[in-house]
């Protein structure tokens, strides 16, 4: 067994090696190698269909069961992955050298994970959600229940599997496509600090569902989670673009689900397909930076009618601007094309706001002239708009006040000033000579 | 015959006496330039101190860049993001001039270094100061005065603390300057010729161009003048002095690109302009005196005054309208400070907040002028003995500096001249008694009255010479007027029945003229020991004597060189002003604030700052871009001037402008406390953790040797910065602005609860771990 083993997974290094040079880099952003954990090794068939879309697009994915000794993201410093998808709700810790440090360090050296949770979450995934502001209900046994919006099924059940169809208003992060179908859920809910502006509820929750352990009796209290408090699917963009999909329900990835006809209670729209798979898809696409990501190159800046780019500004000099913003596509960088790139002649505080004009190809222009005020300044493009990665860019440049010999040399109104001075001068000679020499 | 042969050994006598002269001044000019050096013997050529280090920066690229891009220079690296127009604050006097040393050196084929030039330019400068003394107090009272002047300026201790080698400071240049240009004026005073008060104009010129000082000229010569107009001693000459001074002065001076229009416009030179209206007025009186009858004049006398005062009146009404109509009353701090000791503590924080502005201790005086203290008296007294034009300028200038000493220790500086020449005077007077009458009786036991009278004719031709050479002197000037000339003669005569008349017994002589060599030679032992030991220390290095010998701390470049390998040529570096110049010129890093405080506003911002508690420092520093935060910290080897002890500073100026920074909140029972009785304020205070950060762990209690005591707050975290430097002696402590956390933390309840309910599970002890969430 461990010979075919060893023979395999040369191949697949050999096979990677290419991929190697050209993995998860500024230039190309979308991630390559995945690690997969998985609970059980029976969610490799039940799951497939989103496996087999990752692999369609491109990603190798390396298998592991969560208590696998050998498991590991990092490897003498350098990470054999570029994304991490954790489908094993119920592991208390992990095999091998990962834990929740190894896996929030793995996010903060930018790169990506998909973190499912599932009734009976294990504190391990809970934490992990907890550090990327995800908060799950406290009750270890409570799931999501909805008994307006449940999905109509043949037996009544307890109204668990959820239809949902409150999506982010995002065409960065679900594709251009609307989804027309329910997504069908079943599992555990969360709730996001509101104050946190980097997490996003990519899915919310209907306003009669809550969280409650469906077998207990309700009590006189009311759930800790309620309404639209509740998200479902998550989504973090970290500072450093990393991003993160969390996820209450691991039923959800599933084949039966992806493949499952839905209607909501109470609709009468019945889809063949539930929208899961269109979902699942569309968000791993984003999360596996496969769109959303922008990249700002060549910031120039030089004064009108120069090219070279000065060293500092005079005040009230007159100047040019530009900076070009591609768009990763997924497979190439296209020009981003937008009306609301704006840059910042800052000091302390914008001296000068200008909206970029743009050519269509990636390029923004502006000219403007530098405020009569010296010190050192910067150029700040600040481009944050939701799904996109945010651009921050800051260049310093010294403006400095007039030279002497810079200043107007004669001013008109001083006129009466030089000719006062100057018949002083000539009428003192005429005194001097008439004094001395008239006796 | 004899006649011929006595004024033969007269003029043999006199050029001997020039020689002699001569050699002794080249002698004081090579002590005054030696005793210096002790602090490049001791310690190593090294500039010294704070503004040493910023005058060094602007000298380098002087020579670097010429003097026009020196006079349009925009600094981009200190005051970030204002940034500094260098050209144009800053007194270029010193610069130039070493800049122009270093020009002929090196043209000459003599390749120093800019900072050796440096070094020395504040050495080199006291031995021309001498000279200038010399000068100076030889117009006052004779070459023997000036000789012992000169000994005294050269080696007091006041002057050597500020020029020491190294000490490269505009003052070092600046006191030459100013008893050149004090030389110039008596000189033009005492010939009332235009071409030395051309040259005065020029130095007072030099003397703007070096140093903020130059307001004391330019009100001590408008009072002297109006002394000598008020005590009738009006002369042309004191008109020459002083009406070309005022119009060359000032128009020269506004081309300092630092004083610009302030020559004009600010009440510092409103004195002078007073003045110059007033001898105006006086030399009218005088010439109409001059062509009318005295009935006629009386007459006229009434006339003139009344519309003179009318005049008067209009000009002080529209001055003390306009002074009035300005918030500050056209004063600046720092001369307001002057005139009311208590004006800076009270209203300008940043002004009292520094040590060289406070009043100066009795002992202070006796440290840095020694015995010169007791002589000035003596000396003023020989002012008056007779009183000259000369003499009472003199007199009036040791009455001002020591007023002006008493109010800003740094000040003693200008005192340290004045008392010296008094002492000159005082000391050669006394001498010359002394010596007088030893020499009288000497010579009247053992020789025959001949030679007796030999000698005493010797005596009066002395001093008949030294009559005479005043009164050529006098006779340039007082062409005009020949009574001036009579009524000089007269005191002189006086004065020579008096001296005649000084004769002391022999026994007293000797042991005066003993007792004040004996004093003199204190005087030249404690000038060496301030000069060896007092002064010498560049105070970026630091040494300390113990049992087990010498230690080094050399903790301050050790910092700014850890700062120049390790950090990026454009991050910002906090400090406390202080440290703003080395920080420039050492480790060649941007600094928000420096020693130039032209911006307080901005000082206050990171006075806040550093009495902020953790997170609100770090926005106020992530909003000036700042990277790094560097304290210097005293405690662990008891280093009494940290940043702990400027603390009370800090709030203070940062209160002032931003008022959600109370002084109450770090007081407990009145007193700036860091032990356990500290209030919550402090303890959170970025600057006391910043401090204190690690410190238990070198010697588990936390004992500040500076405070003596043990601190308040001795275990905790930085959460919002990284310690990422700390120098061999915890001198200087540099910290790092963490970045903005990467992702935000959910409720930290969740894992807390989680530990609870799962504590027996052996897993959740590493899941639950707590994370720093600014990593």
């Amino acid at each position: 067994m461990a010979a075919p083993k060893v023979a395999f997974l040369l191949l697949n290094l050999i096979s990677i090696l290419p991929l190697l040079v050209s993995s998860f880099s500024p230039d190309r952003p979308t991630d390559r190698r995945i690690l997969v954990v998985l609970d059980d090794l029976s969610l490799k068939s039940s799951h497939s269909l989103f496996f087999s879309s990752l692999k369609s697009r491109g990603f190798d994915l390396d298998f592991k069961l969560a208590d696998d000794p050998a498991i590991a993201v990092k490897r003498y410093g350098q990470y054999m992955y570029d994304g991490l998808i954790l489908l094993s709700p119920s592991t208390e810790r992990f095999g091998g050298s990962l834990d929740v440090e190894g896996v929030l360090d793995f996010v903060d050296s930018g790169h990506d994970l998909i973190v499912s949770a599932d009734a009976n979450a294990s504190d391990l995934i809970r934490n992990i959600a907890a550090e990327c502001g995800v908060d799950f209900d406290e009750d270890p046994s409570a799931v999501i229940v909805d008994h307006s919006s449940y999905a109509v099924s043949e037996t009544e059940g307890d109204h668990t599997l959820i239809a949902a169809d409150d999506f982010i208003q995002s065409d960065v992060i679900l594709g251009n496509k609307k989804i027309e179908a329910t997504v069908l859920f079943k599992g555990i809910g969360h709730s996001l600090n509101p104050a946190n502006s980097m997490v996003l509820k990519a899915l919310s929750a209907s306003p009669s569902s809550y969280s409650t352990n469906p077998s207990s009796k309700l009590s006189s209290q009311p759930p800790s989670l309620y309404g639209t408090a509740i998200s479902l699917v998550s989504v973090v963009q970290a500072r450093n673009a990393a991003r993160i999909m969390i996820s209450g329900s691991l039923d959800m990835f599933s084949n039966r689900l992806f493949r499952a006809g839905v209607q909501k209670s109470g609709s009468l729209n019945k889809y063949e397909k539930s929208g899961n798979e269109q979902f699942i898809t569309e968000l791993s696409k984003w999360i596996f930076h496969e769109r959303g990501h922008l990249k700002a190159v060549n910031l120039r800046h030089n004064k009108v009618g120069e090219s070279e780019e000065p060293s500092m500004y005079r005040i009230n000099d007159d100047l040019e601007f530009s900076v070009e913003i591609f768009e990763w596509s997924g497979s190439s960088w296209v020009p981003h094309v937008s009306k609301d790139v704006q840059v910042q002649f800052y000091m302390m505080s914008p001296y000068v706001l200008k909206t970029l004009s743009t050519n269509g190809k990636g390029l923004y222009h502006t000219s403007f002239k530098v405020p009569d005020v010296y010190g050192v300044f910067q150029f700040k493009v600040e481009y944050q708009k939701l799904g996109y990665t945010s651009l921050s860019l800051s260049k310093q440049i010294p403006v400095r006040p007039f030279k002497h010999n810079e200043y107007e040399r004669f001013i008109t109104t001083a006129f009466p000033y030089y000719g006062a001075s100057f018949s002083m001068m000539a009428g003192f000679f005429i005194f001097s000579g008439v004094y001395l020499y008239n006796k | 015959m004899a006649a011929q042969e006595t004024s033969q050994s007269a003029t043999f006598r006199h050029a001997f006496g020039n020689v002699l002269s001569f050699a002794v001044l080249l002698l004081i000019g090579v002590m005054a330039f030696s005793i210096r050096l002790f602090s490049v013997i001791k310690y190593e050529s090294v500039i010294h101190e704070f503004d040493p280090y910023f005058n060094y920066r602007v000298t380098q690229f002087l020579t670097k860049s010429g003097v026009y891009d020196f006079w349009n220079w925009f600094d981009d690296r200190t005051w970030y993001p204002l940034g500094r127009v260098i050209g144009g604050t800053v007194y270029p006097g010193l610069t130039l001039t070493a800049g122009t040393l270093w020009w002929i050196l090196n043209s000459i084929n003599i390749p120093l270094s800019v900072e050796t030039v440096c070094v020395f330019t504040a050495p080199v400068f006291s031995a021309f100061a001498s000279w200038a003394t010399y000068l100076l107090t030889k117009e006052i009272k004779g070459a023997g005065a000036g000789l012992t002047a000169a000994a005294l300026l050269a080696m007091v201790p006041s002057y050597i603390s500020r020029s020491v080698a190294g000490s490269y400071d505009n003052e070092a240049v600046a006191i030459f300057a100013l008893i050149f240009t004090f030389y110039l004026y008596i000189k033009t005073l005492n010939t009332g010729s235009l071409f030395y008060a051309t040259l005065n104009a020029i130095a007072y010129f030099y003397m703007v161009c070096s140093w903020g000082g130059y307001t004391f000229i330019i009100n001590l010569i408008p009072m002297h003048v109006l002394l000598c107009i008020v005590t009738g001693r009006y002369s042309p000459r004191l008109y020459i002095a002083y009406a070309p001074l005022v119009v060359l002065g000032t128009l020269l001076a506004a081309l300092v690109p630092v004083v610009g229009f302030n020559a004009v416009m600010t009440s510092e030179h409103f004195a002078s302009f007073l003045v110059f209206i007033i001898i105006h007025v006086v030399a009218l009186v005088y010439y109409i005196k001059g062509i009318l009858t005295p009935q006629m004049f009386k007459v006229a006398v009434t006339l003139v005054v009344s519309v003179g005062m009318v005049l008067c009146v209009a000009v002080l009404a529209v001055l003390i309208a306009l002074v009035a109509s300005s918030p500050t009353k056209g004063w600046s701090g720092r001369s307001l400070s002057l005139l009311d000791p208590t004006y800076a503590s009270k209203y300008i924080p940043i002004i009292a907040s520094v040590s060289e502005h406070q009043p100066p201790t009795w002992p202070s005086y006796f440290m840095d002028i020694n015995v010169l203290a007791f002589l000035v008296p003596a000396g003023i007294i020989a002012c008056f003995l007779p009183l000259s034009d000369a003499s009472s300028f003199a007199v009036l200038y040791i009455v001002t500096s020591v007023y002006f000493s008493g109010v800003m220790v740094r000040l003693m500086l200008v005192l340290a001249p004045a008392a010296c020449i008094m002492s000159g005077i005082a000391l050669s007077e006394a001498f010359d008694v002394f010596t007088r009458s030893i020499k009288f009786h000497l010579v009247g036991t053992t020789q025959n009255p001949q030679d007796n009278a030999g000698d005493a004719t010797k005596v009066t031709q002395n001093d008949v010479k030294s009559e005479k050479s005043e009164d050529t002197v006098k006779e340039r000037s007082s062409r005009k007027s020949k009574k001036d000339k009579e009524n000089i003669e007269k005191p002189s005569l006086v004065s020579r029945v008096e001296k005649r008349l000084l004769v002391l017994p022999l026994e007293t002589s000797v042991m005066a003229v003993f007792l004040l060599v004996l004093l003199g030679a204190f005087y030249v032992v404690h000038c060496v020991w301030a000069a060896a030991e007092a002064y010498s220390a560049p105070s970026i290095v630091l040494t300390s004597r113990s049992h087990d010998g010498l230690h080094v701390f050399d903790d301050f470049r050790e910092a700014y060189a850890w700062l120049s390998h390790n950090t990026e040529v454009d991050d910002k570096v906090a400090s406390w002003w202080d440290y703003g110049y080395q920080t420039t010129a050492m480790a060649n890093r941007t600094v928000i604030v420096d020693n130039n405080t032209w911006n307080n506003t901005h000082i206050a911002t990171v006075g806040t700052a550093m009495s902020s508690p953790e997170k609100a420092a770090w926005d106020i520093f992530n909003s000036l871009d700042v990277k790094y935060v560097l304290v210097v910290f005293g405690g662990l080897v008891g280093y009494p001037s940290d940043d702990i002890n400027k603390f009370l500073w800090m709030v203070r100026i940062g209160g002032g402008v931003f008022p959600h920074i109370k002084e109450p909140d770090y007081l407990r029972d009145g007193q700036y406390r860091i032990d356990s009785q500290a209030t919550p304020t402090m303890l959170n205070s970025l600057m006391y953790k910043l401090s204190y950060f690690r410190f238990v762990e070198t010697d588990g209690r936390g004992y500040d040797r500076v405070r003596n005591t043990e601190i308040g707050k001795k275990h905790f975290k930085l959460t919002h910065f990284e310690e990422v430097f700390t120098t061999h002696h915890w001198m200087v402590r540099i910290y790092k602005l963490k970045s903005p956390r990467n992702r935000i933390r959910g409720k930290t309840k969740r894992s807390k609860s989680s530990l609870q309910k799962s504590g027996t599970s052996p897993s959740s002890k590493r899941s639950t771990r707590k994370r720093n969430p600014w990593q």
